[in-house]
């Protein structure tokens, strides 16, 4: 209704409050114990976030959505993404005790409802989350959309309606061209995420969140996949440091591997 | 223990990824691991579809071989391969859709999976059962194990973690399933590919690695010296990789490739939790930096506190030198 110019696009990007990516977590009681961990935005989620916000900046985007599927404390990555430029945010707030159990399919279909309702031309979303490392949201999104799907994005060139987008894949890069509405998945090449400036970290903190309750959404987010155990993986037992050049190609040797 | 009894026997389905002619390690490995929930049916389309349903054929421990001749599932573009991939699996009610974790299982598999509306288990490294599958998150600090409630498991596996079906020995019934319609909102442009006659890395015994040690990427060309004689496979770290030194698809760890070789050669590398979660299932672990508290060390079987340039030359001598004798 608003979009005066008919030619520029909508763009919805997901980012998600995730363990810090230094962080190195414990496992205790069968749990990877997060509670005092420090948290940030997924690091794949700040690049789809600058590659909205750069859309936007080279004209062929003139709305960004930035949406967060989380507990109440999720807002923080919200506030981030506004400081960065986007224009609206969306929170759709998950109950704490249900947000760790959240999974990559009960997430799609609640962005997929909010297609309906925002209905963007491009989806951004990271590659994975450092956490559960599924790396699935996209695609589950594009394929309960029927959308094309342009995933490990390391380039994404706009012109007429279409979507250029190189890929990167096991033996280099592979470059599709997709229709629009589309979902992409930022891979770690596609750019490099700007810091919020202070001035607008402020500003960021009065700008109004559109809050939903998952509830809202009729989506079923029981989770799918039951955890039955997590476990720190098996120690390797310590090694050996070597003085010369010469004791370490012995040993090496020695073990049959050089 | 796998329960196989006739009840909970599974049917389970490998969709089959082709790199010249030949099926691709991943696929093998997902062929060992599908092989545990019940008979083993494999999807393969393409232009080529019939003449590689024949390579298949002959892996052993596949039963079925479905192909599906037809140009749109030539590069493997998820938009086309989803509802083929949905329509066999309406056709012949398998219980387990399975894929390696590649680049290519990685994008489809999931978008399989909401066809059925179901939720993916990706980069599984164990199954237990044919509804429990063992798998690392946190960048590889946690090993998680998962029981699916969903009616059609959707499953990458890691290729590093179970072994590759032998690829003769078997003596598959081919099959010929229809193509679906060309969906058409995807289109293959051109590939990039990097073109090496190197062994792969994804599966060679020996990995060689660099990291922000190296200095430049010219430099890469001591790792090589060393890794020609071994046969081995050079690989680098994102640092590296960002910095323009060597290509991506040499990067290794959390997002980058996982490999488990024989031998790990890191070189000038720290050892950040992103990198060894792409490593650490490796045999034998050396190390070589010059900073005595690299957290590599904490990892590694063997390390030398010691500049690289002056290490992996020297190495190279002594390689070299054995091969003669």
């Amino acid at each position: 209704m608003f979009r005066t110019l008919p030619n520029y696009l909508k763009v919805a990007v997901c980012v998600k409050r995730v363990v810090d990516y230094t962080v190195k977590v414990r496992v205790k009681d069968n749990k990877v114990q997060t509670a005092n961990s420090k948290m940030s935005v997924n690091p794949f989620d700040e690049i789809a976030m600058e590659e909205a916000i750069q859309l936007k900046e080279k004209k062929m985007a003139d709305e960004v959505v930035a949406i967060t599927i989380g507990s109440k404390k999720a807002e923080e990555v919200l506030r981030t993404a506004m400081a960065l430029g986007c224009d609206k945010a969306m929170h759709v707030v998950v109950p704490e005790a249900a947000e760790e159990s959240l999974e990559s399919l009960a997430v799609a279909r609640i962005l997929q409802k909010l297609h309906e309702e925002i209905k963007p031309d491009i989806w951004v979303l990271g590659k994975q989350a450092v956490d559960g490392d599924f790396g699935c949201t996209a695609q589950l999104l594009a394929g309960l959309l029927d959308v094309p799907q342009g995933t490990f994005a390391s380039k994404v060139e706009v012109t007429n309606q279409k979507i250029t987008v190189t890929r990167e894949v096991d033996a280099g890069r592979q470059v599709v061209e997709l229709s629009m509405p589309c979902v992409l998945a930022a891979d770690l090449r596609l750019n490099t995420p700007r810091f919020p400036k202070l001035p607008n970290i402020m500003k960021a903190r009065k700008k109004p969140i559109d809050t939903k309750d998952v509830a809202a959404f009729g989506v079923d987010i029981t989770p799918r996949l039951t955890t039955e155990t997590v476990t720190e993986p098996a120690a390797r037992k310590a090694g050996i440091k070597l003085k010369t050049v010469d004791e370490f190609y012995d040993k090496l040797h020695e073990a049959k591997v050089l | 223990m796998l329960r196989a009894t006739a009840l909970s026997l599974g049917k389970a389905l490998v969709v089959a990824e082709m790199v010249g002619g030949k099926v691709s390690p991943a696929t093998l490995a997902a062929i060992t691991a599908a092989s545990k929930v019940g008979p083993v049916t494999v999807l393969v389309a393409g232009a080529s579809a019939k003449s590689e349903a024949q390579v298949l054929a002959k892996v052993k421990s596949v039963q079925n071989v479905l192909a599906v001749e037809a140009a749109q599932y030539s590069h493997g573009l998820p938009e086309e391969y989803a509802p083929l991939i949905d329509a066999v699996v309406r056709a012949n009610s398998y219980t387990h859709v399975l894929a390696g974790t590649s680049a290519f299982g990685k994008n489809v598999i999931p978008r399989a999976a909401a066809k059925q509306c179901c939720m993916p288990i990706p980069e599984v490294t164990e199954i237990k059962d044919e509804r429990t599958f063992v798998r690392q998150t946190y960048a590889g600090n946690a090993i998680t194990t998962v029981k699916s409630s969903d009616k059609i498991m959707y499953c990458t596996l890691r290729g590093t973690a179970f072994p590759r079906a032998e690829v003769e020995g078997g003596s598959a019934e081919v099959v010929d399933f229809a193509a679906t319609p060309a969906v058409g909102k995807a289109k293959f442009v051109a590939d990039q590919i990097s073109t090496s006659d190197k062994p792969d890395l994804a599966t060679a015994a020996t990995v060689i690695s660099g990291g922000r040690g190296m200095k430049n990427g010219d430099n890469f060309k001591l790792l090589e010296e060393l890794a020609t004689p071994l046969r081995a496979a050079v690989g680098a770290t994102r640092a590296v990789v960002d910095a323009g030194y060597v290509p991506n698809e040499m990067q290794v760890g959390q997002t980058g490739k996982t490999v488990a070789p024989n031998f790990y050669l890191a070189c000038g590398i720290s050892g950040a939790i992103q990198h060894v979660a792409g490593m650490k299932d490796s045999k034998v672990i050396a190390v070589v930096n010059t900073d005595p508290e690299a957290p590599f060390f904490q990892i590694a079987d063997y390390g030398i506190v010691e500049d690289l340039f002056k290490v992996v030359p020297e190495l190279t001598k002594r390689v070299k030198e054995a091969a003669g004798k």
